[in-house]
């Protein structure tokens, strides 16, 4: 599916994206838009329209056979038997010592048929990771050539995507999936996506994501469908607080650490898969650190990397953090230390050798109201 | 769109003089690059800036961007408007829309008046920009 100009992988949308002037920028080996119209006004329409996003240099790993759903649960520490056919699940790939080698959404097509989605830049660290697990009675295999990925999200969704689809779009609840067609193509439609409002991903032929993507700009347009970057989804992901991977947690961070203890099932019925006792540990007792959400107080912008004191000591730096243009706040997040995580505790973050006060706030930062 | 009378420096700074006072920006091709200000750090009135040296920062949602001096002298004035207002909110996008009007940074009693000439003028600089451009 990557074409590629010696150098980056480009999509099937690449095209697209220069022909709608859209600003390129390396991404993780691809050239990938960051944003067209601008960054704010693409985040501020996702969040009172829709967007369109092209995510399709994300990962597919299919894992079929009789042993598929034990296996994924010796290698996941979400609970593969809880979905039924059409449902999804986010889930992580942990290693011994409960850290996420990916997190990643597991798909259940049917009862030995499983689409593991994955970070773009893990696609070859995770296909090799559950190669080395040893996949018993079951194949696994790297299909992401095979896929290309458009998010539709924002309150209209439904209302752009109902046309060109024969189900209920009513019907077709968060985290679950129909295989049906899309404008008369064929395509997974997904209730899930990065950004905190309703919304699609849409798993297409690489052949049909050009043609898609255009009707949808231009049935669209009445609806206030924009074309987003990365720049806007790196932003809303922000707002809803959801992880990055390789930013807000990596190899050396725990999942409970991530706050990700809700998609860590130790019920012995799961069975064993790496970190489980870690995990279980942490799920009881706490985690040693915490990633949290802060506000900056002062004036300044908290990025990533940015040392954070609470008082004269470092305690860590900042994993993710950004002007929020939503909820109109300089935000981020960052490991503190347990005793240090409760909502108000005043921290400072370093921005260019000051200190500037920020404080430990609720996340998400920002929720799509109800019935949105 | 860049003023004629205005120079301009490789950083993407412009400078109009007028007397021996220089107001500062920068330029339309500078704040296109950067995409939406949101966040500007400016001098405070009687702190000294040299030619070439760093005397504040512009942010992008996406960016963090020095801004150099195009030259050398007092701060006799600053935009609070890009910074913090006497009222309101600041309105940091003025960089965006109105780059050499609204979105002036800072005002400077030249130490050396005759140094200005030494920059860019416009034609050179539209010239640096179109070779820099992809």
């Amino acid at each position: 599916m990557a074409t590629s100009n010696g150098a980056l992988k480009r999509t099937p949308l690449y095209t697209v994206h220069r022909e709608s002037g859209a600003k390129m920028v390396p991404f993780g080996g691809w050239e990938m838009p960051v944003e067209y119209a601008g960054l704010i006004s693409e985040h501020q329409a996702v969040r009172k329209a829709a967007g369109l996003f092209d995510v399709s240099h994300m990962g597919e790993l299919e894992v079929e056979g009789p042993g598929a759903l034990r296996f994924l649960q010796s290698v996941t520490s979400n609970d593969v038997a809880r979905l039924v056919d059409g449902q999804a699940q986010y889930s992580a790939l942990p290693t011994e010592a409960g850290t996420p080698v990916d997190d990643i959404i597991v798909y259940r097509r049917g009862p030995e048929r499983f689409l593991v989605v994955v970070n773009a830049a893990n696609i070859e660290k995770d296909l090799q990771w559950l190669l080395a697990r040893g996949p018993n009675d079951c194949e696994v295999r790297n299909l992401s050539d095979r896929y290309a990925l458009i998010a539709l999200q924002g309150p209209a969704a439904v209302s752009i995507l109902q046309p060109l689809v024969s189900i209920d779009l009513a019907a077709l609840r968060y985290y679950h999936f129909a295989e049906t067609e899309v404008a008369g193509r064929n395509a997974i439609v997904s209730r899930t996506g990065y950004t905190g409002e309703d919304g699609f991903e849409l798993f297409t032929a690489p052949d049909d994501a050009a043609p898609l993507w255009r009707g949808f700009i231009e049935t669209g347009r009445d609806k206030g469908l924009v074309p987003a970057g990365l720049g806007a989804r790196d932003t809303l992901r922000l707002e809803a607080r959801m992880c990055l991977y390789g930013q807000d947690m990596d190899e050396g961070t725990t999942l409970v650490e991530a706050g990700l203890g809700w998609i860590v099932c130790v019920d012995e019925a799961k069975g064993e898969f790496p970190g489980r006792d870690v995990l279980a540990r942490q799920k009881k007792e706490g985690a040693p650190r915490k990633l949290v959400g802060f506000e900056v107080i002062g004036r300044g912008i908290a990025r990533h990397g940015y040392p954070v004191y609470a008082g004269e000591q470092a305690v860590g730096a900042v994993t993710s953090g950004t002007y929020a243009p939503f909820v109109q706040k300089n935000i981020g997040l960052c490991y503190l230390p347990a005793a240090r995580t409760e909502v108000g505790t005043e921290i400072s973050v370093e921005i260019r050798e000051k200190k500037v006060a920020a404080k430990v706030v609720p996340t998400p930062f920002y929720k799509r109201p109800k019935n949105a | 769109m860049d003023p004629q009378d205005n120079r301009y420096t490789q950083d993407h700074e412009w400078v109009k003089v007028a007397g021996d006072r220089g107001t500062v920006g920068i330029t339309d091709y500078a704040q296109k690059q950067l995409g939406d200000v949101v966040f500007v750090e400016l001098p405070e009135v009687g702190s000294k800036v040299e030619a070439g040296k760093r005397f504040g920062t512009v942010e992008s949602v996406k960016a963090v961007s020095e801004l150099y001096a195009p030259v050398s002298g007092d701060v006799v004035e600053v935009n609070k408007q890009l910074t913090q207002p006497a009222q309101g909110a600041p309105t940091p996008e003025l960089i965006n829309t109105d780059p050499y009007g609204q979105g002036w940074m800072i005002i400077v009693k030249l130490a050396d008046p005759k140094a200005v000439a030494s920059l860019m003028d416009v034609a050179a600089y539209q010239k640096f920009v179109a070779s820099e451009a992809k």
